[in-house]
């Protein structure tokens, strides 16, 4: 329980999605603008990737890995190549089932998702969360863990973001930076920030 | 053919995938700390998109419109599928070294925004040309970027040595912060206003105008 708890605060804090591995970082950049909007679109991040990451975990675990198919009398096939088109895949069908889901039984939070959640599906800190998953052959429970914990880094790290971007805005800032330019720069010096935390050993 | 020269060459400055467009950002920052690495990540996203807009292209009479992510994103998973075995069959280091991000090449926003933008309403060689003018756009970003931080950071461009380094007796003491990853973000920063200085119809609009300063008299 404690390593699960390790793991969820390193995946936070100190390897933070956004600010540490720069994953997600077009819809993080392009819909920040607003906090309102960036709490919605962090937690639709966090819902997809806990379940995501533990079901991409599954799918490597029982189909993909080498050996995986013993039970069909297949132990030497690995399908370890085909790993990126299911993952995709199962991403894609994620996101889909959950907007289907949530219009029939949860309309109010569908309304404040909708827009977001198409755009999910080609966020790289989803894909990236899995691919780091399989990387480092955490288990399920692990996979549970990392998944929520990257989810509620990258939330944090947008809606600090829209946070500063809503006081910028009335900064004068010089002709050519304004906009994207003073962006990068500002989330450039957040990554500073959580380079700090860093040295914190779990 | 003018047309495919300015299709080809729009991308790189006039219409920048990165500075401009904001797609593809992550794996400019995360892959441009070394020259050599970069260069790799630049030719193996341009083939992605190129061909991805190119068959993409070419289907695009024949896709039902509500399953059409479905079928671009299987087209380009499966390209970067042959892209990353390629990699770890002839230049495996460098595959290591890049990790997660060839497999990233799927969600990278350039693809998927110029198979949507533009492969679905051109015919396949002018958006195969597409695709190369904005897989060299992203290059050029990600060449500026990675250049300063390995020549800046340890004084060599793809690992020759251009500045020599203290610790080898030479002169120059290598700048810790262009390795740490924050730097890529300050560089692409001033790279767009350099950019935007010099392209000034690029310059978005203020949301807020200042009003001027109070004058004493009033104040009182």
């Amino acid at each position: 329980m404690e390593q699960l708890l390790s793991l969820f605060v390193r995946a936070v804090f100190i390897e933070n999605m956004a600010l540490q591995m720069f994953l997600g970082m077009c819809t993080f950049l392009a819909v920040s603008k607003k906090v309102e909007t960036a709490i919605g679109l962090g937690v639709a991040v966090v819902v997809v990737l806990g379940i995501t990451v533990p079901v991409n975990n599954l799918m490597f675990n029982f189909l993909l890995r080498e050996g995986a198919l013993e039970w069909l009398g297949l132990g030497g096939m690995s399908l370890e190549f085909l790993g990126y088109l299911c993952y995709i895949g199962v991403i894609a069908a994620m996101v889909q089932i959950l907007e289907m889901f949530l219009d029939k039984f949860v309309p109010a939070l569908y309304n404040a998702l909708g827009v977001f959640l198409p755009l999910i599906t080609v966020n790289c800190a989803i894909l990236g969360a899995t691919l780091f998953m399989t990387q480092r052959d955490y288990n399920f429970s692990e996979s549970v863990a990392f998944g929520l914990g990257a989810g509620v880094g990258w939330a944090l790290a947008i809606i600090l973001l829209a946070g500063i971007r809503e006081k910028l805005k009335y900064s004068d800032v010089p002709e050519g930076l304004r906009g994207l330019g003073i962006t990068f720069i500002t989330t450039g010096l957040m990554s500073l920030g959580f380079m700090s935390l860093g040295g914190i050993s779990l | 053919m003018a047309n495919a020269k300015k299709v080809v060459l729009n991308p790189l400055l006039d219409n920048n995938p990165i500075a401009l467009q904001i797609l593809g950002v992550c794996s400019a920052l995360a892959v441009t700390t070394q020259l050599s690495v970069t260069l790799v990540m630049c030719v193996a996203l341009t083939t992605v998109v190129a061909f991805s807009n190119m068959f993409i292209s070419m289907i695009r009479h024949h896709m039902p419109s509500s399953i059409r992510i479905i079928i671009q994103m299987t087209i380009i998973a499966s390209l970067v599928i042959a892209v990353d075995q390629f990699l770890q069959a002839f230049a495996y280091e460098i595959s290591k070294s890049l990790s997660v991000f060839v497999g990233l090449i799927i969600t990278n926003c350039i693809v998927m925004g110029r198979a949507e933008a533009f492969a679905m309403k051109n015919p396949p060689f002018i958006s195969f040309l597409d695709g190369v003018g904005n897989g060299l756009g992203y290059s050029l970003v990600l060449i500026v970027v990675a250049s300063v931080r390995e020549l800046f950071g340890s004084g060599s461009l793809l690992g020759y040595q251009i500045l020599p380094l203290v610790e080898n007796g030479g002169w120059y003491q290598g700048n810790g912060l262009m390795l740490l990853s924050p730097s890529a973000f300050f560089i692409i920063g001033f790279f767009i206003w350099a950019l935007r200085a010099a392209k000034k119809e690029q310059v978005e609009t203020r949301e807020f105008r200042m009003a001027g300063h109070t004058e004493a008299e009033e104040a009182v």
